[in-house]
């Protein structure tokens, strides 16, 4: 008998107890809590994305579509990056204001080549308002899932509101499960030492969020 | 304390070492009044905590009433995605088979996301029985691993180290294991993380091997979940060419909704926020983004045994978020080791005997490591009634009784330790049956009171160590009772 059948005959041993014929879901399951908490208007869950994402020390930017090449540009100036990865479908006008090398999403890349870099930039699939949490899901503005995990600093731009959800229920019903999905809330941080949080680990250790408006 | 749990004394002897220990309780008083607070009141945030509660804990029961049917599905879901999928009965399949695949990659070396199961396993150590070095990259894994120790919490494995004690540990240890700590580094926490950042990069950027655990995996969808906050875990899962998943057949959820419901508890309840910063979900293989070769090992290892006990079985509810360690207070005093096994704490005080059985003196007396207060319940996510569980298991170590053991029905004796008791409890329910012989030998105690010894011989010593022996008195109450009342009923002229 293969160690599959072993463990399955003694599952099925284990659960005599459980009435023959009993279908998976009629095991009851009440889903009466709350697909989101509290009721806001669409500017009010912006502006608790924005309370929530700086509560765990991203630093947080407003922009127009207008304005989004000239403060990336500042902001990666400010850093004082040289160098920017960049995801294949990026939106090329939001580094228009700014003369750094770019640095494109490759596969033959290697780890070493990445942590060269200084700065990523990318969009974003979801945002959560109630946990400060931004969701990528490697599209076309986001790409590998490495890109945004090796540079130190990343800029992530959201378009508000239509990427942005109330709550974590609202959010898994707009992410696709056989997409590799990274959820990032803050910047990498430890709460190893004596059970208190300190920021900065292996993660990027500068979390910027642009929310943009009226794209 | 070096790194094997083989062979630790039972509870109450290692708790007994470990109270003594004072900078140890002082550590875990600071650490756990810490997270206390703080869960209380990212929990107070959601009104429907209640609600989330019931929610985890029928989604798991809804499991586990069905495991081998979403197991399979499981199997099918990641099969079908790219990944190859493979069980293990026990630890030592489990060991050997991580190590054939490790060995098939060419690679001597291997980097770790903290994974309870593959503590569990000794993963670890078989690997370097096959010369093969795994770096855990965990912080506090981290710093257990270097210092030669166990992990004593299931969120924090390093609770136990105050901040000068780990920069003690980087200073002396790192530069055996690679890049040295840097000149002059102070016990300042952000130091301390940022130390252990420069000393594990060239691990992560060089590393063709990763191996993790897993939160939760999703039945209809094949997607295996880690939870994490430092972004190792993203660079294991992320940047390695394999990845290997050791993962418990009773982490599986059935449908991709169902994280709706872990996902809000988890965080708050492990490190109090309202998300852990980096959350990974990966569904077998994908072209060109992380590793290009996926194995996933089920793993058993006595959780089918915990699963026939219908009592016991709640316990495989868990989702090790370790808020029962937190309030618990005879963790607080006794600390991680005392609990012999990764599981420390209320969970593990019921995990641990249902994993391994209770056959060991250690496992025997894991269900007493408690006082039955219930905070553990009340802050479980999924609802572990664990002092419902302490008391069966409490009854089977005495009483004995049908158990499950690698797959098969046993009956367990009663533990030894406990038959004098029982014959007391005998003799005392003779003499009750007896007033006759009870009232002799309550005369003959009395009148014997100033030979009686402090503490009692033979098997009650043990029982008498902790405890004064209650002192007997010049005269029973049944011969005071029969005295006083005649002379009552005459000076009151029978009225009474």
């Amino acid at each position: 008998m293969s160690s599959r059948d072993v463990v399955l005959a003694r599952v099925r041993r284990a659960l005599a107890d459980v009435p023959r014929g009993e279908r998976p879901d009629e095991a009851p399951v009440a889903r009466d809590y709350r697909r989101v908490h509290g009721s806001r208007t669409t500017e009010q869950t912006v502006e608790l994305l924005a309370e929530n994402l700086a509560d765990y020390r991203a630093l947080v930017h407003r922009s127009t579509a207008g304005a989004l090449p000239e403060l990336i540009g500042r902001l990666l100036a400010e850093r004082g990056a040289r160098t920017v990865l960049v995801p294949p479908g990026l939106d090329a006008s939001w580094l228009a204001g700014s003369d750094l090398t770019r640095v494109e999403d490759r596969a033959s890349a290697t780890p070493r080549e990445l942590d060269a870099v200084d700065s990523v930039l990318t969009g974003c699939a979801v945002a959560i308002a109630e946990t400060g949490t931004l969701v990528l899901d490697g599209g076309p503005d986001q790409g590998r899932r490495r890109i945004t995990l090796v540079p130190d600093h990343h800029l992530c731009v959201v378009r508000v509101p239509e990427q942005v959800v109330g709550s974590v229920p609202q959010a898994l019903p707009r992410l696709a499960p056989d997409r590799p999905l990274t959820w990032i809330s803050g910047p990498s941080a430890t709460s190893d030492i004596e059970l208190d949080r300190v920021e900065g680990v292996h993660g990027p250790r500068t979390l910027e969020v642009i929310l943009l408006a009226g794209s | 304390m070096s790194g094997t749990y083989l062979g630790m004394p039972a509870f109450p002897r290692a708790a007994a070492a470990a109270t003594r220990d004072g900078r140890l309780r002082a550590n875990l008083t600071h650490a756990t009044h810490t997270i206390r607070d703080k869960r209380a009141a990212a929990v107070a945030e959601l009104d429907d905590w209640a609600e989330l509660r019931a929610a985890g804990a029928a989604v798991k029961d809804r499991t586990l009433r069905h495991l081998d049917h979403y197991l399979e599905q499981l199997e099918a879901a990641v099969t079908a995605a790219g990944g190859q999928v493979h069980w293990a009965v026990d630890a030592d399949e489990a060991n050997a088979l991580v190590t054939r695949l490790v060995r098939e990659t060419g690679e001597r070396e291997v980097v770790k996301v903290k994974s309870m199961a593959t503590q569990e396993i000794g993963l670890n150590d078989a690997l370097a029985r096959a010369g093969i070095r795994a770096y855990e990259t965990d912080l506090a894994e981290l710093i257990v691993q270097l210092g030669g120790d166990l992990p004593s919490h299931i969120l924090v494995p390093a609770i136990h180290r105050n901040r000068s004690e780990i920069r003690d540990i980087f200073r002396r240890e790192m530069a055996g294991w690679g890049r040295p700590a840097p000149e002059g580094l102070s016990d300042s926490p952000a130091e301390l993380a940022e130390a252990a950042r420069l000393h594990l990069r060239e691990k992560f950027l060089s590393a063709k091997v990763g191996i993790s655990g897993a939160n939760f995996m999703v039945a209809e969808t094949g997607t295996l979940v880690v939870v994490e906050s430092e972004g190792n875990g993203r660079m294991c899962l992320t940047l390695p060419e394999t990845l290997i998943s050791v993962v418990g057949i009773e982490k599986v959820v059935p449908s991709w909704q169902d994280l709706e419901v872990f996902l809000q508890l988890l965080p708050r309840s492990s490190t109090a926020e309202r998300m852990n910063p980096y959350t990974s979900t990966w569904t077998g293989t994908t072209d060109g983004d992380g590793p290009q070769t996926f194995h996933l090992v089920l793993l058993d290892n006595g959780r089918t045994d915990a699963l026939a006990d219908t009592v016991g079985r709640q316990a495989l509810r868990c989702i090790r978020c370790s808020a029962c360690l937190n309030v618990c207070p005879v963790y607080e005093r006794a600390g991680g080791h005392a609990y012999g096994s990764p599981y420390p704490g209320p969970i593990g005080a019921i995990l641990t005997p249902q994993l391994r059985g209770i056959g060991g003196p250690l496992e025997a007396s894991l269900p007493y490591a408690s006082s039955l207060c219930g905070a553990c319940y009340e802050v479980c996510p999924v609802a572990i009634d664990i002092p419902e569980v302490l008391v069966h298991l409490r009854e089977r170590v005495v009483q004995g009784g049908p158990v499950t053991r690698g797959g098969a029905r046993v009956v367990l004796k009663p533990a030894k330790g406990h038959a004098a008791e029982r014959a007391a409890m005998r003799a005392a329910a003779w003499a009750f049956d007896h007033p006759g012989a009870l009232r002799t030998g309550e005369r003959l105690a009395a009148r014997t009171r100033r030979l009686h010894p402090r503490r009692l011989p033979g098997p009650g010593r043990a029982w008498s160590a902790t405890r004064d022996l209650p002192e007997v008195p010049a005269e029973s109450f049944r011969d005071w009772w029969q005295r006083t009342r005649r002379t009552s009923a005459a000076q009151q002229g029978g009225s009474g």
